[in-house]
């Protein structure tokens, strides 16, 4: 009778575990080989310069600055420190993050600053910020590459993707993608 | 904008599980179908090459098909994750799973459960990635979705219990790999990679080199949600941006992953005859379902206090361990879903949940019975229907029965070890771990919120869910055995239990209904499961919640 049960989970493996996503694989790289392959952004050198759905860390004052990765957005892995609400080390890290925001970026309040800046996502990878995140940066960046702020917030709204069909999620800002504008901007 | 988004796709939910009822109670009809001659060839290719005889089973060989199957699939998964490190299709060259975690994993997948105790980017091949985990994730809920049906057809007395051998492949062929196949098209179309090309280098705007693991996820992200298995390609499931890349496929997720539990009960209702029999216990679960969903949202949406006090504005809620394109209302939805169809994938770290808003996950998996996973939860449910009927007969005097059927002693002892064992398996261990260093080791967050970490991980094993409050430090001797016979024992006491009482049932001479019979297709009875469900639950796990989440949240209000 295991014989016969050994059988049929042989021939289960081989459709499922097999067939099915070689099939899925090849219809998906024929039909939309761009996103199947991870949806690399490529410059005019043909080099890849990342995914655009995969956040990248960004230090220099000159740059939008995206969300806290404590994986430094290492996309060999993924994850977080998970922290509970009621760890002291969450209510640590965010005090230093926040004196440290409001060193670079002198103009800000304290009570401005939206809260997905200064959170860890739960991926370690997410590749967005919210509108407010981006436009709490550009008097910062404004300075630091001596443009008028108001080109940047246009090119924030430009690099803003609303909501799915209007509805679905939230409005969002790729801060890889931004930088790239951002480094076109003459 | 919150409540639209979120009502919305309930909405839609409600109008797919409906038309899928009524497709999957065809589907798995005893008698012949129109659908016989668009699967029927496909599939009596299968049961001839497998060996498999058609013929109708009683309670004791379905059981037993159960297990052989199942006893088969976990030797070829534990092989298969030992060999990897020799075996092609494994282009970032990963070692063999060691032994413990091999057995942890692939018991894991086996039960439906999904709990991981690695992390697939590192962790697994390619070719572990298909041949174990997608090959567990269609068998495992086909199962589950065979069992359900073999347990409807006993409460409903139909000509026999089935065979579960059909039921299987049917599952396979009739729902499960032609849904697979459109989902992980629309999931590639967001963004979802399907390759299998090794991990990518890029060279970052910054300068610094960047290397992104990539694979055929799409296609196991599917089967993730639609089989209600949960068990993420990446570590951190689907809030990794390559799982869940936009809003709609995180809608496209949801309503996977709830399709098929959702629809169950309708199906239970064309077997019955009786579609208001169908609307109850749908009903049930529904209000149940909105109660917790309301408190994740509101307790995320609310933020974090203690963030607050420390100076970080909390208007957009609870953004730790949250991603930005999903905000408070898609995770807050996701979470309440995930954990009531137990599937198990998460969107946002359900360990970073505000202390009410993690209450949510913890609460519906302690329930075991809110939607559920597939076809498994509706037995659940359908089993708590019984102990109402049971209940509320002796209360008011009148004979136990359940849809013409008398409920007898045989029936309730059955039905008190399946509901009796789903705490034990959490509380027991739970109470272990917490008094032991191999146990209290693993806690990565002080307090309170320890111990919550530690009964969700034995709670999320018991309810075959798989997420996980994941700082705990879960891969060693103690957790992966631990965890690994609750999920064993979480999945198949219940399974066994509830086909025999299938098996007694069909067995009765149905009794004619009379004025003195308790009708249990009106709102009346609806209220009664709801109560009987709440009052078995909460006395059960109230003591345990207040020592956890609730003492965590009265200390950073």
């Amino acid at each position: 009778m295991l014989l016969a049960n050994l059988r049929l989970s042989l021939v289960l493996l081989l459709i499922c575990g097999l067939a099915y996503p070689l099939a899925m694989t090849g219809i998906a790289q024929i039909v939309m080989p761009a996103q199947a392959s991870g949806s690399l952004i490529v410059d005019e050198a043909g080099k890849v310069v990342g995914s655009e759905l995969i956040g990248q860390t960004f230090t220099d004052s000159k740059y939008f600055s995206g969300r806290i990765s404590s994986i430094d957005n290492n996309a060999a892995g993924s994850g977080s420190n998970n922290y509970a609400p009621s760890n002291p080390a969450l209510i640590e890290r965010t005090q230093k993050d926040l004196a440290a925001f409001l060193e670079a970026n002198p103009g800000v309040k304290q009570e401005e600053i939206p809260a997905d800046l200064l959170t860890n996502s739960a991926s370690g990878l997410d590749p967005h910020i919210s509108p407010e995140a981006a436009a709490i940066q550009v008097e910062r960046i404004a300075k630091a590459r001596n443009l008028d702020p108001a080109k940047l917030s246009a090119l924030i709204e430009e690099n803003t993707d609303g909501r799915s069909l209007g509805v679905f999620g939230e409005p969002r800002v790729n801060v890889l993608k931004l930088n790239l504008a951002l480094d076109q901007l003459k | 904008m919150d409540f639209l988004q979120i009502s919305l796709v309930l909405v839609v939910l409600l109008i797919l599980a409906i038309p899928m009822g009524r497709y999957l109670a065809l589907a798995f009809s005893l008698t012949t179908t129109r659908l016989d001659r668009v699967f029927g060839g496909v599939e009596n290719v299968i049961y001839k090459i497998s060996g498999i005889r058609v013929a109708d089973m009683t309670w004791k060989q379905y059981a037993a098909g159960v297990l052989m199957s199942n006893i088969a699939m976990v030797a070829i998964a534990y092989l298969l994750l030992r060999l990897q490190g020799f075996l092609p299709g494994n282009p970032n060259n990963i070692g063999a799973m060691e032994p413990l975690l091999s057995f942890n994993t692939a018991v894991s997948f086996l039960t439906n459960t999904n709990l991981q105790h690695y992390s697939g980017e590192s962790g697994l091949s390619y070719l572990s990635q298909m041949m174990v985990i997608i090959f567990l994730m269609f068998t495992t809920p086909a199962t589950g979705i065979a069992v359900a049906m073999a347990f409807m057809r006993g409460l409903t007395g139909q000509r026999s219990i089935g065979n579960f051998y059909v039921d299987l492949i049917r599952s396979h062929t009739r729902v499960l790999i032609p849904l697979a196949m459109i989902v992980t098209l629309l999931l590639v179309s967001q963004g979802v990679p399907q390759t299998m090309e090794p991990t990518a280098t890029a060279t970052t705007i910054s300068g610094t080199e960047q290397q992104i693991a990539r694979g055929p996820v799409a296609s196991l992200v599917s089967i993730k949600h639609l089989g209600t298995n949960g068990g993420g390609f990446f570590g951190v499931n689907s809030s990794h941006p390559f799982e869940n890349p936009t809003p709609l496929s995180n809608v496209i997720e949801i309503l996977s992953m709830f399709l098929i539990p959702a629809s169950l009960p309708f199906v239970f209702g064309f077997m019955a005859k009786s579609r208001k029999q169908g609307w109850v216990i749908f009903g049930a679960m529904g209000m149940m379902f909105l109660a917790f969903l309301i408190t994740a949202y509101t307790a995320e949406v609310n933020g974090n206090p203690a963030l607050e006090r420390a100076g970080l504005s909390q208007l957009m809620g609870s953004m730790e361990g949250k991603e930005v394109r999903f905000g408070i209302a898609q995770s807050a939805l996701f979470t309440a879903v995930t954990t009531a169809a137990t599937t198990g994938t998460v969107n946002n770290m359900h360990d970073t949940l505000t202390p009410l808003g993690g209450l949510v996950p913890l609460g519906e998996m302690m329930l075991n019975s809110v939607f559920g996973g597939d076809g498994v939860g509706t037995v659940n449910i359908l089993m708590y229907a019984i102990l109402a009927v049971f209940l509320a007969g002796l209360m008011v005097g009148r004979t136990p029965e359940f849809l013409g059927r008398k409920i007898e002693g045989r029936e309730m002892k059955l039905i008190a070890i399946a509901i009796l064992v789903h705490p034990l398996i959490i509380l027991a261990p739970t109470a272990i771990a917490l008094a032991t260093e191999m146990g209290t080791a693993g806690i990565s967050n002080p307090g309170f919120h320890g111990i919550s970490q530690v009964l969700y991980e034995f709670t999320s094993s018991a309810a075959n869910n798989g997420s996980g409050f994941e700082g705990l430090g879960d891969n060693t001797p103690f957790w992966n055995i631990s965890t690994g016979l609750v999920m064993l024992f979480g999945r198949y006491v219940s399974i066994i239990a509830m086909l025999a009482v299938a098996g007694s049932l069909i067995a009765k001479t149905p009794v004619p209904e009379t004025l003195g019979t308790l009708r249990t297709d009106n709102s009346v009875f609806l209220m009664i499961l709801i109560a009987t469900v709440v009052i078995v639950g909460a006395l059960t796990f109230l003591p345990v919640l207040a020592l956890g989440p609730i003492a965590e949240w009265l200390t950073i209000r």
